[in-house]
């Protein structure tokens, strides 16, 4: 048993999800008891989805474990089919319905449907999330691509003249940090290297565009935590090679773009003369000169803390102290970057442990997740997200990558904005005295998680209550009103008084007011 | 209509979301999966934490294996709890599907555990999803909490209000009594852990939720005395509710009138300011919180809406028979869920409004329906008199905005 206050990843089975709900087509029936339904809010709600995820739960309740749960989880897969008519579907369970063990995939094959059913295999109790992702496409990619796959050692046939060079792009998911807006940032750039982009998978494809994969003449993985194996299977099968470089950052944009033109057999140099990042500029500038030697803390999954690691180095001219990742399958990748930076490795899921080690590290900026969020809150650091898991305010309406150049002035912005409230506070350590300055106004969100209420409050306070007087029991009762709204309760309640000559305003008078000012 | 199918709901753990916040000095370990987990900072990791009073104890391969002794196991974890958080001074040992599944038993775990961590009273109740969905957490919780109250001695009537309920409507409420004359006046849950109020033959509760089945029974058990009324939602239900006390405790008509009227004119006054947009609109409830039916109630009978479905996860027909027999007749009443089914009857519908789940609130305004997300009715406060404006304004607001919007 493991004491969670938070966890890191969710179960294989919101993987599998984040998978299917990517993709088109494709419905997934899943064996799980009432409630597990909340999945569907991480779509709906945290990614603000359109439509409902492409799920149909068994939900099972106590009184149906005494009965057939094998019997429902069939009805289930047939009228899911019979509904959605999908291209092919995936059947699994979740941690529950593990317990019980009802075989999902042989009760499925049971069915004869006229489309591929894929079994999920996701070890609830020892796998995570991204395992449960990984695992899945991996699952589907062999099915649906394997019909195509050559005999052993038959050579891929070299491209014809005047064909351009094309890949597929791998690993883009539903509810991914920021894949959205990665995937355009990247596809724009192959794009204008003169790369065609044959399919973008999971997110965006149909169980037929899996089947054409091996047409494309390499990969681009972009999530090694979800794409990886897959990738591994389609170079072993069709001779695809990947690429190994992420675009996170400047630096890495570039390699990426000539590790792409080499697999291509095209020339870089126009495309890196001509583009770059401004964040390149933005750290040389004078005003970034305080940034040197900002002691960072970098958590995440690997391909994120790894990357951010390197762009706080060396591109932003930070000090890593601390490097660590929640993914073990990729814990060798950050073994090896933490060398780089002399820091002892972190490869845990237990966020007290990540908590302890920023806190003996002490930091000056923590790049992390919405986990580390609330341990910067605690310790009152500043704090930038880079990686899952996440919640509804890094799903932002506008265009924010993470990768390639412009993905590059993303970072320089959401990294050093903390920082500059970070400074404001400092001043406002120093000059405490100051008539408009003074601790309870300061405007940071960070750190100090009560300032804004002590500001409304002392807002309130120094608002004039005019001739009109507040009995004891109606001052009371008005500081029950949430701080935001309460400035207002009390200028209407007092307009409200006014107009009817009341001189006393009683807990009565104030809802009153409210009645009479609801709308 | 009962209908059995998939149920788009959620388990009885997200009541821990409100009740961590109600008792300050509570704390809330799971006992379960990662997706325990995961469905708690899904729900309320929005908020940022310096300290949350929740956590999950996740069971994993050793622990089904057999290879760890999870009652030990459980042990350690306490004891790291409690450890960090020495203010804590109740701890509940939430059971989930897969703690029950494999037949964990933390009642014995949580007497254990009570013994050997004196000042901390440790508890247990289930929230599974097998067991219960969505506000029947918060039964389950409260029925834990029963046999730690104190054993009432008085000779005279007390009175005990059951439900979670914000402490703004708690104090106007507590007011309405005094006025009344009624009273001592109990409230379950307390703020504090230790401030649980006391029964016994003598009290009268009066339920300020629907969904208190098992608090209700143990309570009656422990010979309280249910006072069947409407729930306070509203002006009409509010005066309902507040009159099955003051029958009890004989509160003179003309008493009563005089302390209530003031506020039920407020509610009326409030109310009003939304019949406009609401009146004639048709309303369709998909089933969450066991609250549809008093809350169909409220908005036909006093703001003209028209129930076209109203769905309910379970039906208590005692604790909604004040309610029952104010619903319109042309209503559908349905108890359980097949959500593909209940979703094709409400696109046929085309209501005005759907009240429903985060699940399928988006889903359904990208059709052009438009939705109020039910969980909302849980977390703010709407009970009482001065709160029925802004429980009309609840539903009106979505209509509200989708006038506004001109994208």
């Amino acid at each position: 048993m493991q004491l969670a206050v938070w966890t890191y990843e969710g179960p294989p089975h919101v993987g599998a999800m984040r998978v299917a709900t990517g993709m088109t087509g494709l419905h997934y029936v899943l064996h799980a008891p009432q409630g597990d339904t909340y999945a569907d809010l991480l779509f709906t709600m945290i990614e603000r989805r359109q439509a409902r995820p492409p799920v149909t739960y068994t939900t099972f309740q106590a009184r149906d474990l005494g009965g057939d749960t094998a019997e429902l989880f069939k009805t289930a897969v047939q009228d899911a089919y019979d509904r959605f008519q999908p291209q092919a579907m995936i059947v699994g369970a979740s941690c529950t319905a593990e317990l019980i063990q009802d075989d999902p995939g042989g009760l499925a094959k049971a069915l004869r449907l006229p489309v591929p059913v894929v079994p999920l295999e996701l070890p609830s109790y020892s796998k995570k999330e991204n395992w449960g992702a990984s695992e899945t496409f991996y699952q589907l990619v062999r099915t649906l691509a394997g019909p195509q796959v050559p005999p052993p050692g038959t050579p891929r046939p070299a491209r014809g003249p005047g064909v351009a060079p094309s890949c597929n792009i791998l690993g883009p998911t539903g509810l991914g940090f920021r894949h959205r807006d990665d995937v355009r940032e990247i596809a724009g750039l192959l794009a204008r290297l003169g790369v065609e982009v044959r399919v973008v998978a999971p997110m965006g494809a149909a169980p037929a565009d899996l089947a054409r994969l091996g047409e494309a003449d390499f990969n681009v993985v972009l999530y090694p935590e979800i794409a990886g194996q897959a990738a591994g299977w389609l170079a072993r099968s069709f001779g695809q090679k990947a690429t190994r470089t992420i675009p996170i950052g400047t630096n890495a944009t570039r390699a990426f773009v000539e590790e792409v033109a080499a697999l291509a057999g095209l020339d870089p140099a126009p495309l890196l003369a001509a583009e770059g990042s401004r964040a390149a500029w933005y750290a040389r500038s004078v005003d970034s000169n305080y940034l040197t030697g900002k002691r960072v803390f970098v958590f995440g999954d690997a391909t994120h803390a790894v990357a951010a690691a390197r762009v706080a180095a060396a591109e932003m001219g930070f000090r890593v102290v601390g490097l660590g990742t929640y993914s073990r399958e990729f814990a060798r990748d950050v073994r090896e970057a933490a060398k780089l930076y002399d820091v002892e490795p972190l490869v845990t899921e237990d966020y007290l442990a990540v908590e302890a080690a920023i806190q003996a590290a002490q930091p000056e900026l923590i790049l992390g997740t919405q986990m580390e969020r609330h341990i910067a809150k605690r310790l009152g650091i500043p704090c930038a997200v880079i990686s899952a898991p996440v919640h509804v305010q890094d799903y932002p309406a506008r265009y924010s990558p993470q990768m390639g150049f412009e993905g590059a002035n993303v970072l320089f912005d959401a990294w050093v904005h903390p920082l500059m409230m970070g400074l404001e506070e400092h001043l406002l350590g120093m000059f405490r005295e100051d008539f408009e300055f003074h601790a309870e106004a300061a405007p940071s969100h960070l750190g100090g998680g009560s300032q804004p209420v002590a500001a409304a409050e002392a807002a309130v306070a120094e608002a004039p209550s005019g001739p009109i007087a507040w009995t004891a029991d109606g001052e009371a009762e008005l500081k029950k009103i949430p701080f935001f709204v309460r400035g207002k309760a009390r200028r209407n309640t007092e307009r409200f008084a006014e107009e009817r000559g009341i001189r006393s305003i009683t807990v009565e008078t104030l809802y009153d007011a409210k009645a009479h000012f609801s709308r | 209509m009962r209908e059995r199918g998939q149920r788009e709901v959620f388990c009885g753990l997200t009541g821990i979301i409100w009740l961590h916040r109600k008792i300050q000095d509570a704390f809330f370990l799971v006992v379960g999966s990662r997706t325990c987990a995961h469905l708690m900072q899904s729900a309320a990791g929005v908020m940022i934490f310096a300290e949350p009073r929740f956590a999950t104890a996740i069971i994993d391969e050793r622990d089904l294996a057999g290879l760890a002794d999870a009652n030990e196991e459980l042990d350690r974890v306490v004891g790291q709890l409690l450890a960090r958080r020495p203010d804590i001074k109740l701890l509940f040992l939430v059971g989930s599907c897969p703690s029950e599944v494999i037949k964990l038993d933390l009642s014995r775990a949580a007497q254990r555990l009570d013994r050997t961590h004196g000042g901390v009273r440790v508890l247990n109740y289930s929230g599974s999803g097998i067991e219960t969905t969505f506000t029947q957490g918060e039964d389950a919780c409260l029925a834990a909490l029963v046999p730690e109250m104190p054993a009432s001695r008085a000779t005279t009537p007390e009175l005990l209000v059951v439900g979670a309920l914000a402490e703004v409507v708690e104090d106007q409420l507590r007011r309405l009594f005094d006025a009344l004359g009624i009273g001592p006046v109990g409230f379950l849950p307390p703020r504090r852990a230790h401030l649980l109020p006391a029964v016994g033959p003598n009290t009268r509760m009066l339920l300020a939720q629907p969904f208190l089945a098992d608090t209700a029974r143990a309570l009656e058990n422990r010979g309280a005395r249910h006072l069947p009324a409407p729930f306070p939602l509203g002006a009409e239900g509010t005066t309902g509710w507040l009159r099955a006390a003051a029958e009890a405790w004989d509160v003179p008509p003309a008493t009563f009138r005089a302390v209530t009227a003031i506020g039920e004119q407020r509610a009326r006054t409030a109310i009003a300011r939304h019949r406009e947009r609401l009146a004639g609109r048709r309303i369709f409830f998909f089933p969450d919180s066991q609250l549809e039916i008093p809350l169909a109630r409220f908005l036909s009978r006093e703001l003209d809406m028209r129930p076209v479905e109203i769905g309910t996860p379970y039906l208590h027909r005692a604790h909604l028979a004040a309610e029952l027999p104010l619903l319109p007749e042309d209503a559908l009443l349905s108890e359980g869920q097949d959500v593909d089914r209940q979703l094709d009857r409400c696109r046929a519908a085309r209501p005005d409004l759907v009240v429903c789940g985060l699940g399928l609130a988006n889903p359904l305004e990208a059709e052009g329906i438009p939705t109020k997300w039910s969980i909302e009715l849980v977390f703010t406060p709407i009970q009482g008199y001065d709160q029925a404006g802004d429980l009309a304004e609840l539903f009106a607001r979505p209509l509200l905005r989708r006038a506004a919007l001109a994208v």
